[in-house]
């Protein structure tokens, strides 16, 4: 005899996938991030449409396979999985929650508002990036591009700890 | 270099139809040049000067290689044959690879590589803010991705400009001489061939020349921060975007093509 499953309710689903955490900051989930853009439950069938950070993001592979697994886990087989460009991710759509995960797992969130938008600012005053460490505002950017795609290297000039920012991506 | 297969023969003028139709080899050049650049970026990992620019590098060569999949997975749907996004990028031909010559060039040393991609940040970054404009909903957002690591780009290589340009003597040299050989490249650029020029007149390519002079204010400021003359009258090089490549492009693809030539259909 089948057993005839019913997909679970769409806010079960955006539950589900608090627990899928992003592969190279674990601290956040996928929803902190802002990934997953849309959930749809169609019958039997759910949908799931994520939206990648940047465009060369690896970890946008895992993560689907991440979401695979987790709804998987709960008897969810018919899921399909869509990947949206437009509109364009940005760190706006970071959680206030994410945010403070990330200031505490040691890397400094995103400052809004300080995105690199425009080309007239070579060399321009860098964004004012608090030392996740000491909380220090005295910090100097190292490099635009750090340990992935979606981080700044910075140091703090009071207790010298270099760290990561989350750069601001508007 | 004969019988090169061009897009160019029976274009104008364009029907709607013909310009969707010409929207493929359009995409492929995209990616191609995207891919190519990334390619040449990704030479560096490991050998950069110092850690942090090492760093940059493989960065803005990840950048570059997410968007040329977009544009690559965008070109096997509109082909529709059947063919991936791996089959194009791994199994054609140099001749069939569409990319202007400025992005194929070796990296040579540290300021060659700069000067190249200042070059291009600068024309890919407005093409990309145009691009997002266009009528074509799949490559506006495409570029409306990418444009905002772009930005992020131009802002890296006019940096490194100014500082080689305006730094030790021997940086200078360095740069200048650079320039001296890869000035020559920037024109293809913003010179629309057969394929773009009809699918400006579809309204689907933007207007080089509008973006030309964008490219040439910013490379203006920059050149004058960098204390650096603009080079003028410049005989410029173009076929890439033919087909008709530089002997380095060969190479370059024996390497990036290598395994999959050799163990057709291997997989991670």
């Amino acid at each position: 005899m089948v057993e005839q499953r019913v997909a679970p309710s769409e806010e079960r689903i955006w539950h589900l996938l608090e627990e899928v955490s992003d592969p190279e900051v674990p601290v956040l989930s996928i929803l902190d991030l802002g990934i997953v853009r849309a959930v749809r439950v169609e019958g039997e069938d759910v949908h799931v449409t994520i939206t990648p950070t940047y465009s060369g993001c690896p970890a946008m592979n895992t993560i689907a396979t991440e979401i695979r697994l987790r709804l998987l886990a709960e008897g969810i087989t018919k899921l399909q999985i869509h990947n949206q460009l437009s509109p364009a991710w940005t760190t706006d759509w970071m959680s206030q929650a994410g945010r403070e995960k990330l200031e505490a797992y040691g890397i400094a969130p995103p400052v809004d508002g300080t995105a690199t938008g425009h080309l007239l600012n070579l060399f321009g005053e860098d964004t004012a990036v608090r030392c996740p460490n000491c909380k220090s505002e005295h910090t100097h950017l190292v490099s635009q591009f750090g340990s992935t795609a979606c981080k700044a290297h910075y140091q703090c000039d009071d207790c010298l700890e270099p760290f990561d920012y989350f750069k601001c991506h508007a | 270099m004969a019988d090169v297969p061009t897009h160019a023969t029976t274009l104008a003028p364009t029907s709607p139809a013909d310009a969707q139709a010409l929207l493929l080899p359009y995409v492929l050049q995209l990616a191609d040049t995207s891919l190519i650049l990334a390619h040449r970026l990704s030479e560096w990992c490991g050998h950069g000067p110092i850690l942090e620019q090492d760093l940059a590098m493989a960065n803005i060569a990840l950048d570059l290689l997410g968007e040329a999949r977009s544009y690559y997975q965008y070109a096997a749907e509109l082909e529709g044959k059947g063919r991936t996004e791996d089959d194009l990028a791994y199994l054609r031909s140099a001749v069939e690879y569409r990319n202007p010559l400025l992005v194929e060039q070796p990296n040579g040393d540290f300021a060659a590589t700069i000067a190249r991609q200042f070059l291009y940040d600068a024309f890919h970054y407005h093409l990309l803010l145009q691009l997002q404009q266009g009528p074509d909903r799949q490559l506006a957002a495409i570029a409306e991705k990418s444009v905002k690591e772009a930005a992020y780009h131009v802002k890296w290589s006019s940096e490194w400009v100014i500082r080689l340009g305006d730094g030790t003597e021997e940086s200078r040299r360095r740069l200048e001489k650079a320039l001296e050989s890869l000035w020559r490249y920037s024109g293809e650029l913003t010179t629309p061939n057969a394929t773009e020029q009809a699918l400006q007149a579809a309204g689907l390519v933007p207007d080089y020349a509008a973006i030309q002079q964008q490219v040439d204010a910013h490379v203006a400021r920059v050149f004058e921060e960098a204390t650096l003359p603009v080079p003028q009258g410049v005989f410029m090089q173009k076929g890439g975007k033919d087909g008709r490549h530089s002997e380095h492009l060969g190479y370059l693809l024996t390497e990036l093509q290598y395994l999959q030539r050799t163990y057709p259909g291997l997989q991670w």
